[in-house]
């Protein structure tokens, strides 16, 4: 049986509605419609009065949200697009963050964050937040790749004490595809190495992980052979993972989705430089989206985030320092 | 010529009663708040102090409202020691948290009035106005998914929060949801410089109840009778399935904004004007007049409740300082995804 990334998502919220009496899903159109994507279809029938529709109040949402969460439910935010997580991202960063340091009281909820760009989506429906949010201290950052983590961590989110921003890639709901749902993964916190290496290494999540396989799969033909490193959570990043694998292959490139200033891939390298700069046999690089909002039209689209092409070019310039 | 007590019904015993605890808890909070006001001036208190003088009684009907050990959850804002006080919230919770001892509920991690117990159903304000309110809906929420239906929440807001986003949003969700939520506005005139005249363009605030779809009442906030009545019934109506509950209380800030602002923004008129009294001068003269208490009385509960404060300033000055090197310094409660400070 063959299963994807979003039915996973579903999947994980089925069982988590099932097993653990807490969990409650709020969020626009959740509730009979099922959700903007569909990924809480039929919950509602399934688990009356717990799958519940919001207005469009994400500061509410999630400050509703919080209040559950301090009282010991454990809800799970549905935002309709992560983009219109910056209206509830006061209430995150500083009311959900702070909660457990200031009070010693801890505030497990999921913010669902359906992420990153599609054709045609624009500038206000494909953001990438998580370098946003983890910049802020107090918050779990998930950037699942796979339908198994999207699964696994999602029902790992659930269990864990403080409050997880969940980016759940809206370009790998429908393409991306298992054979089946796992029985555990990999601890949160760890990376994954997606592919072995030894010439060049890239760190990447998400959707971008696949890009960067793509990548590495095409350079194969120049006698290349690229390791990627899944982080799978921006925060907290396994440095050490990707350390290990700077250590085996003297080159770094990270690949984000998000805007080039600042971010995730930017901790990732500066982190590598001041830990490991003896390990580099070149200048570490970086490839992001494009310093602009993200354009509507698919011509336009297709070049402002990185793509295997671009990834690919990147590793070129890398190889040949 | 007051009547004496066995002339009383029983009613209005009551109300006698409830009248003459509401202002003990003024009382204590004005004393308090005096005490901490003059410890701010002395440099003794790190960062700002808020003080709720003239909203005392306003603020101590809503707390009085609320049964800490029955469920209900309180918001309280930067003028709500006296219902703070009502609720539960012990006089030393505030002085260790103003002098930053470690032993405080914020343990020098947040200071002045930024203090709470969520899980005695006191949050913990940030300072983002506005913000609590739907967090308290989301602790109705969690109650009534687990059958305690019996519990009510309240929220406090000023005059400039209620212009805040978070604010519409979350009495919004609270109507939609129906939830048992009192809030109370207390309308005192200024936001921190900003008369009320920038700040909204309705007549009262009372008004938006009924664009929210739930009840609303307008009160002198400096009338502790008024605040008393108001609440109680709002508080029953909130309980027996009426939904939220919104209380304007009109009165004037008899402060500045903190103790570092002198207010001279405010026109000395307006406190002749309607609602610029003062609660506490209003209700000591009430109680005397009925002669509830005589004069004699009245001073020996000043100086009870004075030696109350007395002695939790006292406690809270001796007691450690929060040291940075006994601190964990982690923001979750999962220890071991905590990062750290990379390259530390
Ligand atoms: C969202 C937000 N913006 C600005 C501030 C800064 N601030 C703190 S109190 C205050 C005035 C609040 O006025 P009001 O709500 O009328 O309450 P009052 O101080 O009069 O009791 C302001 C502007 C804040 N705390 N939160």
């Amino acid at each position: 049986m063959s299963i994807t990334y979003l039915e996973a998502i579903r999947a994980a919220q089925a069982k988590a509605l099932a097993e653990d009496e807490r969990v409650f899903i709020y969020g626009q159109d959740v509730a009979a419609f099922g959700g903007a994507f569909k990924a809480t279809k039929t919950l509602s029938k399934e688990f009356p009065g717990r799958v519940i529709d919001a207005p469009i109040s994400e500061d509410a949402i999630a400050g509703l949200a919080i209040g559950a969460a301090i009282e010991g439910m454990r809800p799970i935010v549905e935002m309709q697009f992560a983009d219109f997580s910056s209206i509830a991202f006061n209430q995150i960063v500083n009311q959900a963050a702070t909660q457990y340091w200031r009070t010693g009281v801890s505030c497990p909820l999921i913010i669902r964050l359906p992420s990153g760009g599609t054709d045609g989506s624009g500038p206000f429906h494909s953001q990438s937040m998580e370098s946003l949010y983890s910049h802020y201290p107090g918050l779990i950052v998930m950037t699942p790749a796979t339908v198994e983590d999207a699964y696994g961590m999602l029902l790992e989110a659930v269990a864990i004490e403080d409050p997880v921003i969940f980016c759940e890639h809206k370009f790998l709901y429908y393409h991306l595809k298992a054979e089946g749902l796992p029985d555990s993964i990999l601890p949160v916190g760890k990376a994954r190495i997606a592919r072995a290496g030894r010439h060049a290494t890239v760190v990447t999540c998400s959707a971008m992980v696949h890009e960067s396989l793509r990548a590495a799969q095409e350079l194969v033909n120049d006698g290349y052979e690229i390791e990627v490193v899944d982080l799978r959570t921006a925060k907290p990043i396994d440095t050490d993972t990707v350390l290990a694998s700077v250590a085996r292959t003297g080159r770094l490139l990270c690949v984000g989705e998000a805007f080039p200033w600042g971010g995730l891939t930017a901790e990732v390298v500066s982190r590598v430089v001041s830990e490991g700069f003896h390990l580099l046999d070149a200048p570490p690089k970086r490839l992001n989206a494009k310093d602009t909002p993200i354009p509507y039209h698919p011509n336009l689209w297709r070049v402002h985030r990185p793509t295997s092409q671009s990834i690919a070019a990147a590793l070129r310039d890398l190889l040949s320092l | 010529m007051a009547e004496t007590a066995s002339q009383l019904s029983d009613a209005k015993l009551t109300a006698r009663q409830r009248y003459l605890d509401a202002f003990r808890w003024m009382l204590l909070a004005r004393i308090l708040e005096e005490k901490l006001a003059r410890l701010y001036r002395a440099g003794m208190i790190v960062g700002g102090v808020y003080i709720g003088r003239g909203q005392e009684a306003f603020s101590a009907a809503l707390g009085m409202q609320l049964n800490r050990q029955e469920g209900d959850v309180y918001a309280p804002l930067i003028r709500d020691q006296a219902g703070r006080l009502a609720f539960g919230e012990a006089i030393l919770d505030a002085t260790r948290t103003y002098l930053g001892s470690v032993k405080g509920p914020m343990r020098g991690r947040d200071g002045n009035i930024h203090r709470g117990r969520p899980k005695q159903g006191l949050i913990a304000m940030i300072s983002h106005l506005g913000t609590a309110i739907s967090v308290a809906n989301g602790m109705l929420v969690a109650k009534r998914f687990r059958g305690e239906t019996q519990s009510i929440g309240g929220v406090c807001i000023g005059d400039g929060g209620t212009s805040a986003g978070a604010f519409h949003e979350a009495v919004n969700q609270a109507a939609v949801e129906k939830l048992p939520l009192i809030i109370a506005v207390a309308d005192n005139q200024f936001a921190y410089s900003t008369p009320r005249d920038r700040q909204f363009a309705c007549k009262d605030l009372v008004d938006r109840a009924i664009g929210y779809g739930i009840e609303g009442y307008s009160i002198d906030g400096t009338d502790l009778n008024a605040c008393l009545e108001t609440f109680a019934k709002a508080a029953q109506r909130a309980r027996s399935g009426h939904g939220p509950q919104m209380v304007v209380g009109h009165l004037l800030r008899l402060s500045g904004h903190g103790e570092h602002d002198d207010a001279s923004y405010i026109a000395p008129e307006l406190k002749n004007q309607q609602y610029g009294g003062d609660c506490l001068e209003i209700s000591t003269a009430h109680i005397l007049g009925q002669e509830w208490m005589d004069e004699t009385e009245m001073e020996a509960l000043k100086a009870e409740l004075q030696e109350q404060v007395d002695e939790a300033v006292a406690t809270a000055q001796k007691e450690p300082a929060p040291d940075p090197f006994q601190e964990s310094w982690h923001a979750l409660a999962t220890k071991h995804l905590t990062e750290g400070t990379p390259g530390i």
